[in-house]
């Protein structure tokens, strides 16, 4: 089956990247964006019928591999 | 004295690091990132480079590659490890040191020399280093050190900050921060002090015709305290 994963900086965690992108959205026609927070999105194709056993794997996926839980959360959708 | 470098798909100061322990008297070996075994070492250092093309985050691949496991090892059974910029990044993402390295505070890759203030001389690797402040290079995108509050409180506690971005003088403050680093901080130990994580690289500073040799007093201080 297949989950997906999404990794984002913890709010407070400065995000240069998105920074930039607010900045240049600004300079474009959207003086409305106060702020972007740039993150990372990851299909796994587990072989795992069981949902719930797929769901914890790719849990200890984003806690060991994925996401780097000093500075990073995950969501798996 | 006995030392050994490790390879990542993407190393690229490998070479350089083996020249720099050579000159100053160490018996050095290169070690293959899918060995399993690390030859009986004395020091071991992860060099810098772009192990794994820095995929994911800088360091994380080489983190969980097969030959970290005898690296752990070692760095547990209280052996030097010595990791210069992508090695430092290797180093947090393993779990050997706290913390991270971020992104550069103004997203621009930083290839300069700089200051390193020493803010610790009670361990192996600047123990007699007759100096305070030492001209070394830098060369990263990604060595904005960055933990938690109680992290920070912890290794501030510890003594666990090795160096810190400063002027010629010594001044650590935020107008001599290249990179955004919390408090500055150009390299950490852990509690221990046999684990070393550092941005800049002394084995770019040790001919004084092409650079510099502030390296050079790391290098012979290094294996005079072994």
């Amino acid at each position: 089956m297949k989950l997906k994963v999404i990794v984002t900086l913890k709010n407070g965690v400065l995000d240069p990247q998105g920074k930039a992108i607010q900045q240049t959205l600004n300079g474009m026609t959207f003086e409305n964006v106060s702020e972007v927070r740039q993150g990372k999105y990851f299909d796994i194709e587990v072989n795992e019928s069981d949902e719930s056993k797929a769901k914890s794997q790719v849990e200890e996926m984003c806690k060991k591999l994925l996401a780097n839980l000093v500075i990073e959360d995950y969501k798996i959708l | 004295m006995k030392s050994s470098v490790i390879i990542f798909p993407g190393s690229n100061c490998d070479r350089d690091m083996d020249v720099a322990l050579k000159k100053f008297g160490f018996k050095n070996q290169m070690v293959w990132h899918n060995d399993t075994e690390i030859p009986k070492s004395d020091l071991i250092v992860l060099p810098g480079g772009f192990s794994y093309g820095d995929y994911l985050r800088c360091g994380s691949i080489a983190g969980k590659s097969r030959i970290i496991k005898s690296v752990i090892d070692f760095a547990n059974s209280g052996g030097l490890v010595l990791g210069i910029c992508n090695g430092f990044q290797i180093l947090t993402e393993t779990g050997l040191l706290p913390g991270i390295l971020q992104q550069n505070k103004y997203l621009n890759f930083i290839c300069k020399n700089v200051f390193v203030k020493i803010k610790n001389k009670e361990n192996k690797y600047f123990k007699n280093i007759n100096k305070e402040v030492l001209e070394l290079h830098i060369a990263h995108n990604e060595g904005n050190y960055f933990c938690s509050n109680d992290e920070l409180k912890s290794i501030e506690d510890n003594s666990q900050i090795a160096i810190t971005y400063c002027d010629h003088k010594g001044k650590d403050d935020e107008m001599n921060n290249p990179n955004g680093a919390l408090k500055n901080i150009a390299g950490i130990f852990n509690k221990d002090k046999n684990i070393l994580g550092m941005m800049p690289h002394p084995e770019r500073m040790i001919d004084p015709f092409l650079s510099g040799e502030d390296g050079s007093l790391f290098f012979e201080n290094l294996i005079g305290s072994l």
